[in-house]
């Protein structure tokens, strides 16, 4: 490292950008799946979640990447485990002093972000092996890609199964119902999660070919 | 990669484990104030969903300095328990001593019955002040419960609200019932849970199952019948049971249970009222 990067260079623009599309979290690498399919219900426990996983890997890449010439090889998993562990308790603790009602909705869903594969992955990939600031960028980029996909998802499980658009009753509004529409149940239960995440890849991957499996 | 010896990962992982303790430990110190602002606002807003009063955190406060004129704690003989405020009294400790209570006089039964304990206790110790002792233990345990009575004043009407708390399937289930000022019908239930299965169980918290708990009757000809739950659903026109949850069947029992064990360690006070 003779010379500085600058701190938006075109290479650490690409960490946070990929992420959203080409290297997805969810919709290419297939990570995370789980916590997706439950809370996009509606579309305020899936923001929530969203910015709760985004400062969690964001924090958690900068302290890996911060120690990772300190931490001993043998050990590393369990380091990884300790630093995401006490960063979700932290969150937790403060969603449930500053948004009790949310964080009852989300209730274990936001203990699980531990065992969320993003962010082990993350850490173990790039924290380990890159400095704080791309680790950092790399880190937002990726909870930002699993969180626009939740995002997307919860919007329309939400429009459709219950009419409504960020609590706000849209179809209500527009009148809908007077002309004999109903809610869709099916989009509240979980495998309508499943269903939209697959209509998402197959979008994706029918616009950029270069993502279909060959074999 | 680097070779770390065996002192230093232990170092290592000791240093890092007491500064993620120390961290945790001063941001639970530092949020427990408002975290237990928010566990007393949902309470609120429960006392007041029992007697059927629509409420959010905002309001939670101003509606429940309207509408809850009174609360006192009393025991089991509906005597005023003094200087204890009805929302700090600790449900789970003060049901675990209706078990308490039920293993005790188990145990009275038992000694009346076995002959074997019977021609045991003959040589050790005299049966009569083993069973005085327990009986009195039952009475120590009944004169030291500790039971809220929240009291409602709706439209000139008087609903007297009970605390429930109960096992459910995988942890705690909770609730408030109001009662009418006969004592017998019953205004108004809602019901939480910590953990039990959406879907199935989690459906007490729903007002499906809730609402038909209004107007049921927990006496029959001056009898405690207690609210059933039933499998199956509840016959048509009964007045003491209503419809259980298909695929829910430990925490409907769950529930059934609560409300029995519970209320009737208000029977003194229902009694005592009535007059």
């Amino acid at each position: 490292m003779s010379e500085r990067e600058p701190l938006f260079s075109p290479k650490n623009l690409k960490l946070l950008r990929e992420p959203l599309s080409t290297s997805n979290p969810i919709t290419v690498q297939v990570l995370g799946i789980c916590s997706a399919l439950a809370v996009t219900v509606k579309l305020e426990p899936s923001v929530v979640m969203a910015i709760s996983v985004m400062a969690v890997l964001a924090v958690a890449n900068v302290v890996v990447s911060f120690l990772r010439n300190y931490i001993p090889p043998r050990i590393r998993i369990i380091v990884q485990l300790t630093v995401i562990a006490a960063l979700v308790i932290l969150v937790d603790q403060i969603l449930k002093a500053f948004a009790y009602d949310v964080s009852k909705q989300l209730s274990v869903f936001v203990g699980l972000i531990i065992t969320n594969c993003i962010l082990m992955g993350r850490l173990e990939a790039f924290a380990l092996g890159n400095r704080p600031w791309p680790s950092f960028l790399d880190g937002i980029g990726n909870a930002a890609g699993y969180g626009i996909i939740l995002i997307i998802v919860a919007f329309f499980r939400e429009l459709l199964g219950s009419g409504t658009v960020w609590g706000y009753p849209v179809f209500e509004k527009i009148g809908l119902y007077n002309v004999g529409y109903e809610n869709n149940g099916l989009m509240i239960l979980p495998p309508m999660a499943l269903i939209t995440v697959g209509i998402i890849i197959w979008v994706q991957r029918s616009k950029n070919k270069e993502l279909i499996e060959t074999n | 990669m680097k070779n770390f010896s065996n002192t230093y990962i232990f170092v290592f992982s000791a240093v890092m484990v007491t500064i993620v303790a120390a961290v945790l430990s001063f941001a639970s110190l530092k949020l427990k104030p408002i975290q237990d602002n928010n566990i007393r606002l949902e309470q609120m807003q429960n006392i007041l969903a029992s007697v059927n009063i629509e409420s959010t955190s905002k309001d939670a406060t101003e509606k429940f300095r309207k509408y809850i004129v009174e609360s006192y704690v009393i025991n089991s003989n509906a005597e005023p328990q003094q200087g204890v405020d009805a929302f700090s009294v600790d449900l789970k400790k003060e049901v675990s001593k209706i078990d308490e209570v039920k293993l005790l006089s188990d145990k009275l039964v038992e000694q009346k019955e076995s002959p074997f304990k019977k021609f045991v206790s003959g040589f050790t110790k005299s049966k009569q002040t083993d069973k005085q002792k327990i009986t009195n233990e039952i009475a120590d345990i009944n004169n030291s419960r500790k039971l809220p009575v929240y009291i409602c004043n709706k439209d000139d009407s008087t609903y007297y609200v009970f605390p429930l708390r109960g096992k459910g399937l995988w942890g705690p289930i909770w609730g408030y019932i109001s009662l009418k000022a006969d004592m017998n019908t019953v205004y108004g239930a809602v019901f939480d849970h910590k953990t039990e299965t959406p879907g199935l169980g989690a459906e007490i918290k729903e007002t499906w199952f809730q609402k038909p708990f209004q107007g049921k009757k927990i006496f029959e000809d001056g009898r405690f019948t207690s609210i059933k739950v039933m499998k199956g659903g509840a016959p048509k026109g009964d007045m003491h049971a209503v419809d259980a949850i298909s695929g829910g069947t430990i925490t409907s029992r769950g529930v059934e249970y609560m409300i029995q064990d519970c209320l009737s360690s208000y029977l003194p006070f229902f009694e005592q009222q009535k007059k």
